[in-house]
């Protein structure tokens, strides 16, 4: 009779900015086709501070998709998520890191002196994530390999709080 | 004759005048080489005394990069805290009292005697241009001075953020007229791999962090002066 499809989501989040180009980029027919026949079956997107409004849709055929402005923590959606197309953003980029999920981190190149692609593309050459820009979004949806991206071992605070601590003569711990 | 002894009498106070201003101006340009110079060496003190701590919060990234580095800090040492974000940021205060109320539960104190939270007008929208921002800057360094009045912190904390620069700005000044002597620390971004944010090279430019921490090795070569500190995410 056909078994129930297990439910793969897309979280598509922009943080708390404004990036009408991503959530236009991702309301696309072709892109949300292109996302079915690699075998997810839910888009969500969290649209922020947006005033694009995406087309919410239902049904065995198409991806479900859906969208919110925000929510207090994102962290819930990224777990229960499959992949992750997020603004470059450090917060959102390293949240989805420790959670141990694939990213693909599109740059908003509407943004002044766009220095976040900087992190972006370190990420990217680093085989951490994949990094678009709005326009190439669909090109790596189909391009991308999610089992040759290395996953991210966490930074260390250590060494910073050490400095400031021995800077204000405080006691080595 | 008497006009010629008022020529003379005029001569002598406008030259008496010209010297006491150069000679205001050589003071402060003496303070503020000596005050740049040690801001640079670690503080000579030995005690454990808590020092009381401004950590200046801004939207998204830069509140949870804050946040990592606050917990690895000994939050005895650091107390009182004052944080500070954007009068348009509704979140980063938010997380700060998350923070705070977890840790006055595991430690059985109140939020209200080790942490307080306030708000400071933005001296630059993400996206506004560069031209209006120096009205509204001005706004906020005079909101901010009310605020750093206050708060007279020994220690500030920020990360990149533009409300930090009229702070720090502020700080800095304190320090200049002996109100208060603040260890600015400014830890730039994670974000920022090949170049620093305006803040960090304002802060860089005009000697006034005691410390400015980069994340990625690259910094460190362009700007010498800057301490590597390694990813703090």
């Amino acid at each position: 009779m056909g078994g129930e499809k297990t439910k793969r989501v897309i979280f598509v989040t922009v943080g708390t900015t404004c990036f009408d180009a991503l959530v236009k980029a991702v309301d696309s027919e072709t892109l949300q086709k292109e996302l079915l026949a690699k075998g997810y079956t839910h888009l969500l997107i969290q649209m922020g501070r947006g005033s694009y409004l995406p087309t919410k849709s239902e049904g065995d055929c198409n991806l479900v998709v859906d969208y919110f402005t925000f929510s207090s923590s994102i962290a819930d959606h990224i777990k229960s998520a499959s992949l992750i197309i997020s603004h470059a953003g450090s917060g959102s980029i390293f949240e989805t890191l420790k959670l141990g999920k694939p990213l693909i981190v599109v740059v908003n190149e509407d943004l002044m002196d766009n220095h976040q692609s900087e992190l972006g593309e370190k990420l990217a050459n680093r085989k951490h994530l994949y990094c678009a820009s709005p326009q190439t979004l669909h090109q790596t949806i189909v391009d991308m390999d999610l089992n040759a991206l290395v996953p991210y071992s966490p930074g260390d605070a250590t060494p910073v709080a050490k400095h400031i601590n021995r800077f204000l003569g405080f006691p080595d711990d | 004759m008497e006009k010629g002894n008022g020529c003379c009498f005029s001569s002598v106070s406008s030259s008496a005048i010209l010297s006491s201003v150069a000679f205001v101006v050589i003071l402060i340009f003496v303070r503020v080489l000596y005050v740049i110079y040690c801001s640079g060496r670690p503080l000579n003190k030995r005690s454990s005394k808590p020092v009381s701590t401004l950590i200046i919060l801004g939207s998204g990234g830069h509140t949870a990069e804050m946040l990592n580095l606050l917990a690895m800090l000994q939050k005895d040492r650091f107390y009182p805290r004052f944080y500070i974000a954007a009068a348009t940021d509704n979140m980063s205060l938010q997380k700060a009292l998350l923070l705070e109320n977890s840790l006055a539960s595991e430690t059985g104190t109140v939020v209200a005697e080790t942490a307080q939270f306030m708000k400071v007008y933005r001296s630059r929208e993400v996206g506004q241009s560069y031209i209006t921002s120096v009205w509204t800057t001005l706004i906020a360094t005079v909101h901010a001075l009310w605020l750093m009045i206050k708060i007279r912190p020994e220690v500030i904390l920020c990360n990149g953020p533009g409300t930090c620069i009229p702070l720090c700005v502020i700080a800095f000044i304190f320090k200049v007229l002996g109100i208060r002597w603040s260890s600015i620390f400014y830890v730039e971004s994670i974000a920022r791999v090949r170049r620093l944010s305006l803040s960090g090279l304002l802060l860089y430019k005009l000697w006034m962090a005691d410390q400015l921490f980069v994340q990625w090795p690259q910094l460190k070569q362009q700007y010498p002066r800057a301490t590597y500190v390694g990813r703090l995410m």
